[in-house]
């Protein structure tokens, strides 16, 4: 354990009985915990949402395969999806936005500690109930497991008629929960970076992390609810026949579309806007420079953050909105793409001229640029709506959408992983096992979403369990499993890595990194108070003032 | 500079990538009409199609400029700006902005972007509110969980799985406009040389439209998730000459072509629950909910397009759908083998 | 490293930041705020839609009455949370009193209606479109003042204790921003329910 003079957590934990040790972990409101119980439980999740998607890949490594039937497949495309984004990247972005904010604010914990704890157990309870209708989900007739509805669940596929049993009823009821508890993590955030910011730190002040999470919170709140909305319109369709959802009724199977997608768009933008917080505060310590044009790297997320309210039909374009309805989205999906690249040139100006220490977490943050830019690309290519009425529904969206998500955030999430590791464990990780681990994924993710564009191209829908023979989509779809080796290998090394440096890392010292901001400024693991004095700031970098006293920031903000 | 042995290897790795990227657009293109793939949207026959091909053209060779500029940016910096191997420890100059700069990585992708949206939405409205001459052929289709029906409304012709559109000749078109219902949940028609996807939703009818130029065979397959056998339910279009066209929808509308006697065969099935789904025009059997039979024979393949139209597989079909489409909507009747055998018989008659 | 603070240079200015009650309280009315919005949307798009069985112009009668006394509620909490900044406690306790009174009058009202469609006019979320999104949206808003009204009972009950006092105000003045939220909540559901949807 860290033997550093400042570090003063808990001695006396260490020699505890297990169970005391468990029950402290279990009734913790400390914010430094509760983050660490989030990642962890989505990394447990990360494992099992991509043992779901192997299972996908090699029943469609050749034409009718049968791996797996079916209805086994479309559970899993169903599983993978929503245990992805609902129990893998939203409780690891609020892990580390709950470890970090409090941190880097010079606060002492989140603003209501008890909401925190709340919060998590509601997420962490959500998901085993989606994962208990592997088991319990099996109704009258026999029919229904795990929920095979798809992640978006459109109606009037999850009406009785069609979904029967259960299962649908553990998709609903297991995302409601964990979207109280999202909102009520999104509250905590708000409140916490309003309310707790040390004295000097003004808005203007505070490190990109904290207020890109503020914006993540706020469309938390406005996205997540129309989603929990419609979910209990769903519920009352199905329990108390309610007819919302009831085309047979003279209900609209396209309103659901809508509800879910005003909840669906904002989402990928909470997903994928704490991803630009971990890249900012990454990419200007590894270039040794301050990050480029602060004010505007604000601006334009709050930008993105608003327009992205604007842009759910796109997802729609195919389902025979009128012309000039499709016209308007096409121009506000095309114009989010200005402040998205607005934020690409201002990291690679943040980049220039500066002294770039190839680390594992810059390695993972200029993967995360590379193919950042060409999931963007890929969105501009579907934000033409004609493009997207062969593109939409079809291996090429599929092949975007995970370009974003691991090819963006999951790559910017492995660097806030080795770039924070040291302060929350007082370990340094293995460089070489983590360097490895890169260049593993990296080729696995290339593998298997670069070659997925293409089938979409020449045809091949999404949901399908399988695919048939002479229509040019085998052997793109084989490299496309081949990669996904690859990607597991790298997962297991990264594991590893964790668990090895755990135990065995070299001491890693208050700042391995010699960073600029708060968390920096105590020891690793921090002591549970934070702070012994509440630090006061005068610039966006206090600890580069308090390094650079001949030149500091302050002289130039 | 010095550079570090690692940055070399990004280099190395930035050439093949640049390259894999051209290649998708350049190989796929296909002049030779779908022999890369029968459902190539690179490889357009009819109208809607064509637009879209030069859309997407025009994106992709701005989102190419856009990614060589700034990828090149990116290699550049990698390499450049690495730390030295002889570092003094001292940082970099401290830059934390440029109003300029800002302006003009704002202003220049905001003229990018007019220029596409305009010639999206020229695209856009040119298929979407295109006229119909007075020659259109109508279709209502109905999609079904697993099958999709045909009707020619004024044609007087009911059939499944199999449609059969006429060529459209550049100076007199003849396009189809198809009317898309479902009678279930969400699905979606795409035959990707015809045309870009619509969805067929319950209560809220949709249209398309195409007009193909060379006749031929055209696949594609249901492409909004379904249900169970969604990746079943594949799509054949048959564009034939004028003359051929006309000679099938005659042969179409005509009632079934029994003889004066009742087979065995026409007589278990229409005494079984075969009729509760099934119809054929002319007889007793009017069911709605599966496929029309009244020329059952006439199509290439049962089970929307799943298994060749052979009395092996329509004998199969009939005694356990699940070996051919596990979760279909048919069920197994429970023939005996003669009865089977008997119905089989009079399903082939049916031309 | 060590946490000697730095000094700035304008340390004479007080360093105020917003109570956090105020703001976790104005978070959560934004996110009731897009349930209800959603909820309120498809009431509106399911207007004159309803393929059968009653419709809201036959069965509805604007509760006035009722209405007037959710909204009076909201005046003696505001006076209530007033005198008790003026550490005037029995002054809020009988204000207190009359917000859960009016409060629960309103929802004696809409208990009385949904009777009265139930049972006399045969309406219920089954019956059409207009039954399903006339009960859901009334009953969420409902439900909300349900939840507020348990909490003001659970206050009002602190307060004959003895145990509410003037530095209390401030939170028990977060609560009063709930209620003063379902309040608004209350005319656009009226507005959209009884004269717009009619």
């Amino acid at each position: 354990m860290a033997t550093d003079a400042i570090s003063t957590f808990r001695p006396d934990t260490v020699s505890l009985p297990l169970v005391a040790r468990l029950h402290d972990w279990v009734t913790t409101v400390d914010h430094k915990r509760l983050g660490i119980l989030y990642i962890v439980y989505a990394l447990v999740f990360l494992i099992i949402g991509g043992i779901e998607a192997a299972i996908m890949r090699i029943q469609l490594i050749r034409p009718h395969n049968n791996f797996v039937s079916p209805d086994v497949f479309n559970r899993m495309f169903t599983m993978h999806g929503t245990t992805m984004i609902f129990f893998v990247v939203m409780p690891m972005l609020f892990g580390f936005a709950n470890y970090l904010i409090p941190l880097m604010i010079g606060a002492r914990d989140m603003a209501f500690p008890r909401l925190n704890a709340f919060s998590f157990w509601l997420t962490a309870f959500g998901g085993i109930l989606l994962y208990f209708s592997f088991l319990g989900a099996n109704g009258l007739y026999g029919a229904g497991n795990a929920p095979d509805v798809g992640w978006f669940a459109y109606a009037p596929l999850t009406s009785r008629t069609f979904s029967l049993g259960h299962s649908t009823d553990f998709w609903t009821f297991s995302l409601l929960v964990s979207g109280f508890g999202s909102i009520g993590t999104a509250i905590n955030i708000i409140a916490t970076v309003f309310c707790l910011r040390c004295p000097g730190m003004t808005l203007a002040r505070m490190p990109l992390f904290a207020w890109l999470n503020l914006v993540m919170a706020v469309l938390v709140i406005l996205a997540v609810s129309p989603l929990s909305a419609a979910q209990i319109m769903l519920a009352v369709d199905r329990y108390l026949g309610g007819h919302f959802f009831d085309t047979q009724a003279g209900g609209s199977a396209v309103i659901w579309m809508h509800f879910f997608w005003i909840f669906g768009h904002p989402e990928v933008y909470v997903l994928v806007i704490p991803a630009f917080a971990f890249v900012s505060e990454i990419v200007p310590v590894f270039s040794r420079k301050a990050i480029f044009g602060y004010p505007v790297m604000v601006a334009a997320t709050v930008c993105i953050a608003f327009i992205s309210m604007s842009v759910w039909a796109h997802h729609m374009f195919t389902v025979g909105m009128s012309a000039n309805v499709n016209t308007f989205f096409v121009l506000s999906t095309m114009a989010i793409a200005v402040p998205t690249g607005i934020k690409i040139f201002n990291w690679l100006a943040t980049m220039w001229g500066g002294k770039i220490h190839f680390k594992t977490p810059m390695l993972f943050c200029i993967g995360f640029l590379f193919q950042f830019l060409i999931a963007g690309l890929t969105g501009i290519m579907l934000s033409a709506a004609p493009f997207t009425w062969h593109l939409g529904n079809s291996y090429f969206v599929v092949a975007h959408f995970h370009y974003v998500i691991v090819g963006g955030i999951l790559f910017a999430t492995f660097g806030a992983f080795y770039y924070w590791f040291p302060k929350m464990s007082g370990k340094k990780y293995h460089e070489p096992l983590g360097k490895l681990h890169f260049w593993l994924f990296i080729i696995g993710f290339h593998l298997t979403f670069d070659f997925m564009h293409i089938p979409g191209l020449l045809g091949m829908p999404r949901r399908i369990y399988t695919y048939e023979p002479g229509r040019g989509w085998d052997t793109l779809n084989l490299i496309a499993t081949i990669g996904v080796f690859f990607q597991a290998a790298a997962i297991l090394v990264f594991v590893a890595n964790l668990l090895w440096s755990y135990f065995h890392g070299d001491t890693a010292g208050s700042d391995p990194w010699d960073a600029w901001t708060l968390e920096w400024s105590i020891s690793s693991p921090p002591p549970v108070y934070n702070f012994a004095t509440i630090p006061e700031v005068r610039s966006r970098r206090p600890l580069w003032d308090r390094k650079h006293p001949e030149d500091p920031d302050w002289k130039y903000e | 500079m010095r550079i570090t042995g690692f940055s070399n290897r990004r280099a190395r790795l930035a050439v093949p990538a640049l390259v894999l990227l051209c290649v998708p657009v350049t190989a796929l293109a296909d002049p030779t009409g779908g022999s890369l793939s029968p459902t190539n949207i690179f490889a357009p026959v009819s109208t809607p199609a064509h637009s879209i091909f030069g859309l997407s053209l025009f994106v992709l060779a701005v989102t190419a400029a856009i990614f060589a500029i700034v990828f090149s940016l990116l290699v550049y910096c990698v390499l450049k700006f690495g730390k030295p191997t002889a570092d003094d420890g001292r940082e970099p100059p401290q830059v934390y902005g440029s109003n300029q700069v800002e302006l003009a990585w704002t202003v220049i992708p905001v003229l990018v972007v007019v220029v596409l949206f305009l010639a999206t939405a020229r695209v856009l409205v040119g298929i979407q509110t295109a006229a119909q001459p007075r020659n259109a052929i109508q279709v209502i289709a109905i999609g079904h969980q697993f099958w999709w029906e045909y009707r020619y409304p004024g044609l007087k012709v009911v059939t499944a799985n199999e449609l059969h559109v006429p060529v459209s000749d550049p100076a007199d078109p003849s396009p189809t406009f198809i009317t898309l219902l479902s009678a279930d949940t969400d699905h979606s028609f795409w035959v990707p040389r015809l045309g870009g996807k619509t969805d067929l939703i319950p209560n809220h009818p949709n249209s398309m439209w195409f007009d193909p130029q060379q006749t031929g065979l055209y696949l594609g397959q249901c492409a909004q998730y379904c249900g169970t056998q969604h990746a079943k339910m594949l799509l054949r279009v048959y564009v034939q000459s004028r003359q051929d066209f006309d000679h099938w929808v005659a042969q179409q509308s005509q009632p079934a072509q029994t003889s004066t006697t009742v087979s065995e065969g026409q007589r278990i099935f229409e005494t079984t629950a075969c009729i509760n789904c099934h119809a054929v025009t002319g007889t007793v059997a009017e069911g709605r909910f599966g496929p029309d039979l009244t020329h059952l024979m006439s199509r290439e393949t049962i089970a929307s397009g799943v298994a060749p139209n052979t009395p092996e597989n329509l004998r199969l079909w009939i005694q356990n759908p699940a070996a051919i489409k596990p979760a279909s909507k048919m069920p197994a009747m429970g023939l005996s083998d003669h009865q089977l055998d008997a119905v089989t018989a009079y399903l082939t008659t049916l031309q | 490293m060590s946490t000697q603070p730095t000094v700035i240079s304008d340390a004479n200015i007080p360093w105020e930041l917003p109570s956090r009650g105020r703001v976790g309280m104005f978070c959560l009315i934004s996110a009731e705020s897009a349930i209800f919005t959603i909820f309120v949307v498809a009431y509106l798009f399911y207007v004159g839609k309803s393929l059968t069985g009653p419709m809201p112009k036959d069965v509805l009668h604007a509760p006035i009455f009722f209405t007037i006394c959710l909204l009076s509620s909201s005046l003696t909490i505001h006076l209530a949370i007033k005198a008790l900044k003026r550490a005037k406690v029995g002054s809020f306790a009988l204000w207190w009193f009359f917000t859960l009174a009016l409060g629960a009058t309103f929802l004696f009202g809409t208990a009385r209606e949904w009777h009265h469609l139930i049972y006399d006019e045969g309406l219920i979320i089954q019956t059409n479109l207009f039954g399903t999104t006339y009960y859901s949206l009334v009953g969420l808003h409902a439900f909300h003042v349900t939840v507020g009204l348990l909490a003001i009972t659970t206050v009002l009950l602190f307060a004959l204790f003895g145990y509410v006092r003037e530095e209390h105000a401030e939170r028990v003045d977060v609560l009063a921003l709930y209620w003063h939220f379902v309040d608004a909540v209350w005319v656009v559901v009226f507005t959209v329910v009884y004269v717009v949807g009619r």
